[in-house]
């Protein structure tokens, strides 16, 4: 037991504990699963500039979702501080590849030299963290949906929409990881 | 008076209650450990995803749809109702011509590799300690709402 909550979750462990988490939240009150329609919540409740796209009663079709987000904020701080921190378990070639890119650091979840504040005024962290950020943002908006709202709940629900966005992700994260990387690093 | 209390009523009511909200913090709370323990927030992870070094990203992702999936067909087989009483359906999203989610999805994609992190794990991370992961989420903020701006003028 204790090991199970100090190390990583095998992924055929993970994989369909995440999966049911479409299912519990159908059960409870008919929500579908996605965390970016959060973003979109925020920015009706405290954007400035009265855009159509967000007049809306964000507390009638949110306020259940705000409520989630801010447990995986409480989720995230209390498995990170259980069980002993070790480095993420990725293969020698990853390794290999990310040594050749220029990281070194490979302690905790993402690599000290580009996500501290410091590095945020350096090109790398400029790019990953801020212009990372806006693309996520802006990309999950267009796209209706992210990781969540597309790859898991739609794709469950055989929905073509979803699919197409989820070759989109890929289209994009391959991009930015075999032409976007080496420029920076 | 009784007008007012019938619309706060309704109002709860759309959320289902402080009960029902008080589940979707423990679910919450529940999906910040999972992100957390099944490490799909590291960016080593998404790394190593995207250069097609390890199966274990591809399992899960896989497994999560294949569960999710079943736990739906279940569902509408047995036409089951929420726990607040309404009928469950999941509302199929507007094909169109399809580019908002090619080209949306490409965008999100770029965002994904760079920050390492999609919506959840951005802010999971947030709890994990990666304070900067703050700016990140400001930004996707910023992000959404120039979406919300030039939405009239981008194709669907």
């Amino acid at each position: 037991m204790t090991s199970w909550f100090s190390g990583p979750w095998p992924w055929y462990v993970a994989g369909p504990i995440i999966g049911l988490f479409v299912p519990a939240l159908l059960l409870v009150g008919n929500r579908v699963f996605g965390v970016s329609s959060n973003l979109r919540h925020l920015c009706s409740a405290f954007a400035p500039g009265g855009l159509e796209y967000f007049r809306y009663d964000w507390k009638k079709t949110g306020l259940w979702n705000l409520i989630f987000l801010s447990g995986i904020v409480i989720g995230g701080f209390l498995a990170a501080h259980s069980g002993t921190s070790h480095d993420i378990a990725i293969s020698a070639q990853t390794k290999l590849a990310l040594t050749k890119l220029g990281i070194h650091d490979f302690s905790g979840v993402a690599p000290h030299e580009i996500f501290n504040w410091h590095a945020l005024l350096t090109l790398r962290g400029f790019v990953s963290v801020i212009l990372g950020g806006f693309l996520v943002g802006f990309g999950t908006a267009y796209a209706g949906g992210c990781t969540s709202g597309h790859a898991i709940s739609g794709l469950a629900d055989f929905q073509l929409p979803s699919l197409i966005a989820v070759l989109g992700f890929f289209a994009g994260g391959l991009a930015a990881t075999y032409f976007i990387l080496p420029l920076l690093f | 008076m009784a007008k007012t209390h019938t619309i706060e009523t309704q109002a709860i009511g759309q959320n289902g209650g402080s009960t029902a909200l008080l589940i979707y913090l423990v679910l919450g709370v529940a999906f910040g450990i999972v992100l957390t323990k099944s490490e799909v927030l590291s960016w080593f992870r998404i790394q190593e995803m995207f250069r097609f070094q390890s199966f274990r990203m591809y399992g899960i992702i896989g497994s999560a749809i294949v569960s999710a999936a079943l736990s739906v067909a279940f569902i509408k087989r047995l036409h089951l109702r929420s726990f607040s009483g309404e009928s469950i359906s999941i509302p199929p999203k507007q094909l169109g011509h399809g580019v908002r989610y090619a080209v949306g999805g490409t965008i999100f994609g770029l965002g994904w590799a760079l920050t390492g992190a999609c919506p959840g794990p951005l802010f999971a991370l947030i709890g994990n300690g990666v304070s900067v992961m703050i700016t990140a989420v400001l930004s996707a903020l910023f992000g959404t709402w120039v979406y919300g701006l030039l939405r009239a003028r981008l194709p669907n």
